[in-house]
């Protein structure tokens, strides 16, 4: 399960790493993109931090979906529509919560990955964030479904999310600007993959500090 | 009269295609979308809703984007309006198919017919 203290938690955790790995997300995009991915997500996030304040005693569909709405003006790239479909959509998904049961966190994740994917039009396999989301959310639900708690689950959703960022390197871009690359895209790690891992370690941090 | 909603990464592009088309059909419902509030390259989902609904008469809407992330934003935007059923992005040439649009629309041409005409300018030739 996750409080509401627990999901600001991870969207104050997020917006940290998004700050602190923005030169590793650009540089990653200059080699196959136009080079603003760490730029957009960490002034998306920043924006984001600035709205907090004002939501953190709304319940959590309302903090989900002011996340999302303010990525979607403030990111610029296409990850502020994606990034901003997925918090809206994990916002609908959770009206009304004060906190989330593990059935609402996984319902949460896969409106989310849904809502990515109808934004996107893209599917697994074509160098995306999906290729670290999906493996992610799977390993959540794998575990989950094992009997293991939030906390085991997200330690196998951030490994599953990494190993999806490495698989990103041997497939060839057939989504967004790093498509005009071709070939050329193999042997890149996709930065939108990346971005997305960072978010599972976040989740997984919150998880390993509540211990549960 | 038909709106005309310019989507572009850069504001001043956005900005430019609307003044160029504007010479050519002054009183037309044109608003330009570009870049973020800050000015910086980018394309805000707020800031193109703003721009349809400054010139929705009722006649309909075209949005005519750059690339990428445009149609992303331009999608999402029609998305939230309470009806966005006579909104469309067109799969045109940003600045070439504003200047038809917007003579288009100034003339009174209905949503379809703005729709038709700016289908043909992808094809059309400079020389």
């Amino acid at each position: 399960m996750a409080t509401k203290a627990e999901v600001l938690d991870f969207i104050r955790i997020y917006a940290d790493k998004m700050a602190e790995h923005r030169q590793e997300l650009t540089d990653l995009d200059q080699a196959i993109g136009d080079g603003d991915h760490g730029i957009n997500m960490s002034r998306g996030f920043k924006a984001v931090m600035e709205k907090l304040p004002a939501v953190e005693n709304k319940s959590i569909d309302e903090i989900l979906k002011t996340v999302g709405m303010t990525l979607v003006s403030t990111v610029g790239g296409a990850a502020g529509p994606l990034y901003g479909t997925a918090f809206m959509k994990a916002g609908m998904s959770t009206k009304g919560k004060e906190e989330l049961s593990n059935e609402d966190v996984i319902l949460a994740f896969d409106e989310a990955v849904g809502g990515i994917q109808f934004r996107g039009k893209a599917v697994r396999g074509e160098k995306t964030i999906l290729d670290s989301m999906i493996p992610a959310i799977d390993a959540i639900k794998a575990s989950i479904k094992e009997g293991k708690t939030m906390a085991v689950a997200l330690v196998e959703a951030e490994k599953a999310a990494w190993n999806g960022v490495e698989y990103t390197k041997t497939i060839i871009a057939t989504k967004g600007r790093a498509s005009y690359l071709g070939e050329r895209s193999i042997g890149h790690q996709d930065p939108g993959a990346t971005s997305t891992a960072y978010a599972f370690q976040a989740a997984n941090e919150v998880a390993q500090k509540a211990g549960k | 009269m038909v709106g005309i909603v310019v989507v572009s990464h850069s504001q001043k592009i956005a900005e430019g295609t609307v003044e160029l088309a504007k010479q050519m059909a002054a009183d037309v419902k044109i608003s330009a979308a570009g870049g973020l509030e800050d000015g910086s390259i980018g394309t805000d989902v707020s800031r193109i809703l703003a721009g349809i609904e400054a010139v929705q008469t009722g006649d309909g809407v075209v949005i005519l984007v750059d690339l990428g992330s445009a149609v992303m934003s331009s999608e999402m935007a029609i998305e939230m309006l309470s009806d966005g059923s006579n909104v469309k992005i067109v799969d045109a040439p940003i600045v070439e198919g504003t200047i038809f649009g917007a003579v288009q629309a100034s003339i009174g041409a209905s949503l379809e017919e703005v729709i038709n005409v700016l289908a043909g300018t992808k094809s059309y030739k400079k020389f």
